[in-house]
């Protein structure tokens, strides 16, 4: 059953064509791998679920009802999280001010409303546990290491009943033992029933923790196969051009 | 049992240490033990420190550098700067003052002075958040232009006579209705809480931070970044339009000249109170408290007979110290 179908998905801006016609689909509880080179459309691919662009053809279909979005706000009200690759964290700010930014708890009636520090640190506290991370909620963010950021960010997703989690390039830029936390994160939203994009150019990370990868070139979709039936070698081919199409 | 008991005690003693530390790490609590010893050192050393008469005094110059401070601080939490409040202060007390002269009520000078200072405010903020020029130069542009048109508001002429409301302005600037204590710092207290209030508990406030602590995130998560910008800067000319209001009826006279250079003053209040230029960082606290220690200074060196030319060493040197501990902290801190 899939909860989010995409069908002849296109994008130009002017005469560039970022996106060619793209069809695919995610289930639930399931880890998809987008991987391309540079330009292949994954950013552009991203985006356009993510509500920031809108597809210049083709529909997008959710749950089986049409998903029309015209900024990222009405994404995230119709469960998709993106963790954006530069996590999009404010370093004066703590974990769990960060967690609910955009979004915050508040105490009182009509217009004089206060902010809910208990309520928003409990709830973040709550969730740092269920991701397994050591991240406390009151550490100000500017003195984390890259795998507690990386946790404060997927926390940012675990606020709503999200079903769809988009992450850019999760595993750069940090240390080993931090990819392992990050992947373990990964496994964590998909066993509670999420479908988890993961777009990156680690080869490794994608084949640790997907279930399926969807490779992009020029704007086009050249696979879309089980991580059980391709290999890094194929998929690397894929990649550069070597293999045109599976 | 007594294991929990001990958890417990544990985080509770470590729950203190952080609280303590936190207030040892902080900027503005060293400036307050500053201004704490600058005052007892003056009470003992002269005579004259520690009378009615100057703490008066004391208290109500700190106002006005104080109040414009509070907003100037919000405007550097966002990472911008407003180098228009002196000039603003000069527009909005000769629109107060025009308006009275002309014979309507302190009502409706009030809500003139305040009108041009709000309006001021937007005209920057569309120019920054929407428009994209940096703050920077948008009030340098409006620091000289605000004056200018108070020029030209007044004739450059001394107004000191405010139509039928004269002796109200007068009190509302010049009184003490409360223990003796000058009206303005009561309106500066005011301001103050309300400011504090509504950095650490509003949802604003939050914002504020946050654009100053990285300004695509917020856009990112959703914060209406260009609307905050907006309401920041407007906020900043309201505590100017406001303190040239107070000021006005204070000297009972306005000249084009009141205001002139003050903008740097408040910027250092704040900076010496903790705010960052950088943004992200920045309390109402620590702006009366920079303040404050800018106008102890001010009044130690005439009480301990140090010529006046000292001053501005000695204010820039508060300036440097403040800011070389807050960085001398972080090394320690980067070390660890």
């Amino acid at each position: 059953m899939a909860i989010l179908e995409l069908t002849n998905i296109s994008k130009h801006f002017g005469a560039i064509q970022a996106v060619n016609d793209i069809s695919l689909s995610l289930a639930a509880g399931e880890v998809v791998g987008l991987m391309g080179d540079n330009g292949a459309g994954k950013s552009t691919l991203v985006k356009m679920i993510a509500g920031n662009y809108r597809p210049s053809h083709g529909t997008m279909r959710m749950e089986d009802r049409e998903l029309v979005m015209h900024k990222p706000v009405e994404a995230r009200q119709h469960g998709i999280e993106i963790v954006h690759q530069d996590l999009a964290l404010c370093n004066n700010l703590t974990a769990a001010a960060n967690v609910f930014l955009g979004r915050e708890l508040r105490l009182g009636l009509g217009p004089l409303k206060i902010l809910d520090y208990a309520g928003m640190y409990k709830r973040a506290g709550q969730i740092f546990a269920e991701l397994k991370s050591e991240t406390r909620p009151r550490d100000l963010v500017k003195q984390m290491s890259g795998g507690q950021r990386q946790a404060v960010a997927i926390a940012r997703t675990r606020l709503s009943n999200a079903k769809i989690v988009l992450m850019d390039e999760p595993t750069a830029a940090i240390s080993v033992r931090q990819v392992a936390e990050v992947l373990n994160l990964i496994r964590l939203l998909r066993d509670q029933g999420i479908a988890v994009v993961l777009i990156s150019h680690r080869m490794p990370d994608v084949f640790a923790v997907a279930d399926r990868i969807i490779v992009l070139r020029r704007g086009r979709k050249v696979a879309d196969k089980k991580i059980a039936k391709t290999s890094p070698e194929e998929v690397t081919g894929l990649i550069t051009g070597a293999i045109e199409q599976v | 049992m007594s294991t929990t008991a001990n958890t417990m005690a544990k985080t509770i003693e470590q729950k203190q240490q952080s609280w303590l530390s936190e207030k040892l790490n902080s900027q503005t609590f060293w400036v307050f033990i500053a201004v704490v010893f600058a005052c007892l050192f003056l009470t003992f050393a002269t005579d004259s420190f520690a009378t009615t008469k100057n703490l008066y005094n004391i208290t109500r110059n700190v106002t006005f550098v104080a109040i414009i401070a509070l907003g100037m601080t919000l405007v550097i939490i966002t990472g911008g700067i407003d180098l228009s409040v002196g000039s603003v202060l000069c527009l909005c007390s000769m629109v107060l003052g025009v308006t009275m002269h002309a014979g309507y009520g302190i009502e409706v000078g009030i809500a003139a002075a305040i009108a041009t200072s709000l309006i001021v405010g937007a005209f920057h903020g569309v120019l920054i958040a929407y428009i994209g020029m940096p703050s920077f130069v948008v009030t340098l542009g409006t620091l000289s232009v605000a004056r200018s048109l108070a020029m030209v508001a007044s004739g450059n002429t001394v107004v000191f006579e405010f139509g039928p409301d004269h002796d109200l302005l007068l009190a509302l600037g010049g009184g003490a209705w409360f223990f003796g204590i000058a009206n303005p710092v009561l309106y500066m207290i005011v301001l103050a809480l309300i400011t504090g209030f509504v950095l650490r508990w509003t949802r604003f406030g939050r914002y504020v931070y946050a654009i100053g602590g990285n300004e695509h995130a917020a856009r990112l998560t959703g914060v209406p970044v260009r609307p905050i910008k907006v309401a920041v800067y407007m906020i900043s000319s309201l505590s100017a339009g406001i303190a040239g209001i107070i000021q006005t009826g204070w000297l009972g006279a306005i000249t084009t000249n009141i205001g002139a250079g003050l903008e740097l003053q408040v910027i250092a209040a704040a900076v010496i109170g903790g705010a960052a230029l950088a943004g992200g960082v920045g309390t109402a606290t620590g702006a009366i408290i920079g303040a404050a220690l800018i106008e102890v200074i001010r009044n130690s060196l005439g009480l301990l007979g140090i010529n006046a030319f000292w001053q501005g060493c000695f204010i820039g040197g508060a300036i440097l110290l403040a800011v070389l501990f807050d960085r001398v902290r972080n090394f320690r801190q980067n070390d660890e």
